[in-house]
């Protein structure tokens, strides 16, 4: 037990290294600011373009899609940040998330979102067409809030993991969470600074999760 | 060297390709592995935690929700980091791909239990009360009417969280498993060449671009009924 | 006592339920009902929606557990908790409004299902009884279809044909003819009709009011969760007793 205290609860490591794992946050947040809304407009464009039903446009939305859903992220990073300083491109670590992430995130998002359009019904476009309103406009007033409330569970779902993704950045040095923890680690030679880390990210994600799930609880009342 | 001559040779280095290919295909081999591993125990331990929690006993409800979330809302690097670098203080040494199977087999299983409890609430009371008024059981019903049901509709959610996890098990490669990416890596060390990585993804890709394409069939034939 | 006026010829009690209470949250479905059925009587019970008809037919095989009251099916005790629940419903046959029939086994599956898993009967023989019972309903024909491929009509009666291949003692009918389309009722009533003159006992929920008026022993008009009156189709019909009974049978007779 006092085994366990030392090396997992260890208050005085703690009181150490809590100022770099509050600058961990710190980027971890920028992080997740960032890369959620890009990604997600990224997605919303996949959805748009899709909506057009062009057979070619299609066709190459697909490839996007299924290709970068079957790019592990973190190989894709790891592409990204050791291959573009050998095409004479030296990115900071910090821009090749965004770049690996978002190909990523704009993939999940964009099928999720095309399925939530396609949910909705002709007659709502036929109706909001009818009364004179554009094709761009009809998207983003009429079809939209609803697709979105319609897969609002599994948009929420893609954001807790690319919440989760951040953590992969650790891997390419970007100080955030998890690295800045590692350091700590290594510093203190006590894990005391990764159970640290884990709390953390359970304290920010929980929430995330019981909503999920509340949310998705909520969803299979109303198919009924 | 031109712009094409420059990435055919970072990306694309035939003599890189052959020195590393047999050592990328022994990665093959151990993500293959690990993700079969996971695959099937993930799967199994999920079912089984949403069999036991149709039970509706509250105090193991609760504690299995418990488990549950944490291992849905921890990335699953930082749960391999834990398991990998911070366990072995209290006394519980595990080589890397024990380390890889067991994290991502219980985030699996974490969100495969979710998925089949959500399935097994979205089947009709009806099919309950029907069966339970010929004299079945709480569990023949669970098993021979429910459950059959259930998975029917958990077919293209649980496919896709399976191709999820297991992409992840490139992860692995941060705990010292001589998978792919591992390979590649160290590869891409002694050769100062980007050419092992693009056969890594390569590989990934060849694994991963048909279950992807498999997930959109499944998706739209079992399409959960709106 | 309800008996003897009822049927003179003291035949067995099958289904004997008394002061049935049933509550959810704070609302009353059942008052404290009475029901007792005999061997081979075909018992109606009619009622405005919420008057806890399939309320009190469901406390009849314990899919709700009353609050109060005792059920007695063949002089055997079911609430007590000591019984093999599943044993008893086994001799009490259910027929639900929606059917329920299981969407992922055929015909013959559904009818199959509790033979095999609760009877423990074989393939072979359950397969057998399972063609029997579906031949009492008209439909070998379609042993092989699934649920998805068949009328409203002939999917109640394999979910007939699936309560009666268990030879209950008693069938419990939960408005088994209101999800219908009006043409696809005849061929259930059909069904229905020969299982009474075969002598099932049978307890109907139903607005049929015709098939109650030819087919039925007793009428038990209910109403806010206890019997108004009961009678023979006769003295309901023709002379009700109760105001309540008069607004609601002009009510649906005038559709």
């Amino acid at each position: 037990m006092e085994q366990l205290v030392q090396n997992f609860f260890n208050i005085e490591v703690l009181i150490k290294v809590y100022p770099m794992l509050l600058k961990g946050v710190w980027m971890t947040l920028q992080l997740c600011v960032v890369v959620v809304p890009i990604g997600f407009l990224g997605g919303l464009l996949v959805a748009i373009g899709y909506s057009f039903h062009n057979r070619w446009l299609n066709a190459l939305l697909i490839v996007y899609v299924d290709f970068f859903r079957a790019f592990p992220p973190l190989v894709l990073l790891i592409f990204v940040f050791y291959g573009t300083p050998y095409v004479g491109l030296e990115v900071p670590a910090f821009v090749a998330v965004l770049i690996a992430f978002f190909l990523n995130t704009s993939s999940y998002y964009g099928e999720i979102l095309r399925a939530g359009i396609e949910s909705i019904g002709r007659g709502q476009w036929e109706a909001a067409r009818s009364t004179g309103i554009g094709r761009l406009q009809t998207m983003f007033y009429v079809i939209l809030p609803q697709a979105m409330r319609n897969v609002a569970p599994d948009l929420t779902s893609n954001t807790l993991e690319v919440i989760k993704f951040t953590a992969l950045a650790s891997v390419v040095a970007l100080p955030e969470l998890l690295r800045m923890g590692r350091i700590a680690q290594g510093i203190t030679y006590n894990p005391t600074p990764l159970i640290a880390v884990a709390l953390i990210y359970l304290a920010m994600l929980w929430p995330l999760v019981r909503f999920l799930s509340r949310l998705e609880r909520r969803m299979l009342v109303k198919q009924r | 060297m031109s712009a094409l001559e420059r990435i055919k040779h970072n990306f694309f280095d035939l003599e890189v390709i052959e020195k590393y290919a047999p050592s990328i295909i022994d990665g093959l081999w151990v993500t293959l592995h690990l993700a079969l591993f996971i695959i099937v125990c993930g799967l199994v331990l999920g079912l089984l935690l949403a069999v036991v929690r149709s039970f509706q006993l509250r105090f193991i409800n609760w504690l299995i929700i418990f488990v549950v979330d944490i291992f849905r809302a921890l990335p699953p690097i930082v749960i391999m980091i834990v398991f990998y670098f911070a366990l072995p203080f209290v006394g519980i040494q595990m080589s890397g791909f024990v380390v890889a199977w067991l994290s991502l087999t219980l985030v699996l299983a974490s969100f495969v239990e979710e998925i089949f409890w959500a399935g097994i609430l979205s089947v009709d009371k009806g099919q309950w009360e029907a069966a339970r008024s010929t004299g079945l059981s709480f569990f023949q019903t669970l098993c021979n009417v429910v459950l059959p049901q259930a998975i029917r509709m958990t077919i293209p959610p649980l496919t896709n969280r399976t191709i999820v996890i297991t992409k992840s098990t490139a992860i692995a490669s941060v705990v010292a498993v001589p998978e792919i990416l591992s390979q590649a890596g160290a590869a891409q060390g002694f050769s100062a060449n980007t050419t092992p990585l693009t056969m890594a993804a390569i590989a990934y890709l060849l694994i991963f671009i048909p279950l992807v394409a498999m997930s959109r069939v499944i998706e739209s034939k079992f399409a959960w009924k709106r | 006592m309800l008996i003897s006026i009822v049927n003179p010829n003291d035949r067995p009690v099958v289904l004997d339920a008394k002061g049935i209470v049933k509550t959810f949250g704070q609302v009353k479905a059942l008052n404290g009902v009475d029901l007792a059925v005999t061997r081979q009587e075909l018992v109606f019970v009619i009622g405005p929606s919420g008057s806890g008809k399939s309320t009190l037919l469901r406390c009849c095989n314990r899919l709700e557990e009353p609050t109060a009251g005792a059920v007695y099916v063949d002089g055997i005790d079911i609430l007590n908790r000591g019984i093999n629940i599943n044993a008893v419903r086994r001799h009490i046959g259910m027929v639900f409004q929606s059917f329920n029939l299981y969407p992922h086994m055929t015909a013959l599956g559904n009818v199959t299902l509790a033979l095999r898993r609760v009877l423990k009967l074989s393939t072979r023989d359950a397969n057998s009884r399972g063609m029997e019972a579906l031949d009492g309903v008209g439909l070998t024909d379609k042993a092989g279809a699934y649920p998805g491929e068949l009328s409203g009509g002939q999917q109640q009666r394999v979910a007939i044909a699936r309560a009666l291949s268990l030879e209950p003692k008693i069938m419990l009918f939960d408005e088994p003819t209101s999800a219908l389309d009006p043409e696809l009722v005849g061929s259930v009533l059909e069904v229905m009709r020969r299982m009474r003159n075969t002598g099932m006992t049978m307890v109907v929920v139903s607005h049929e009011m015709r098939f109650a008026r030819e087919a039925a022993d007793r009428v038990i008009f209910m109403d806010e969760g206890h019997i108004v009156e009961e009678g023979t189709p006769s003295d309901i019909f023709e002379a009700p007793q109760h105001q309540r009974t008069r607004t609601f049978l002009s009510a649906v007779t005038q559709k």
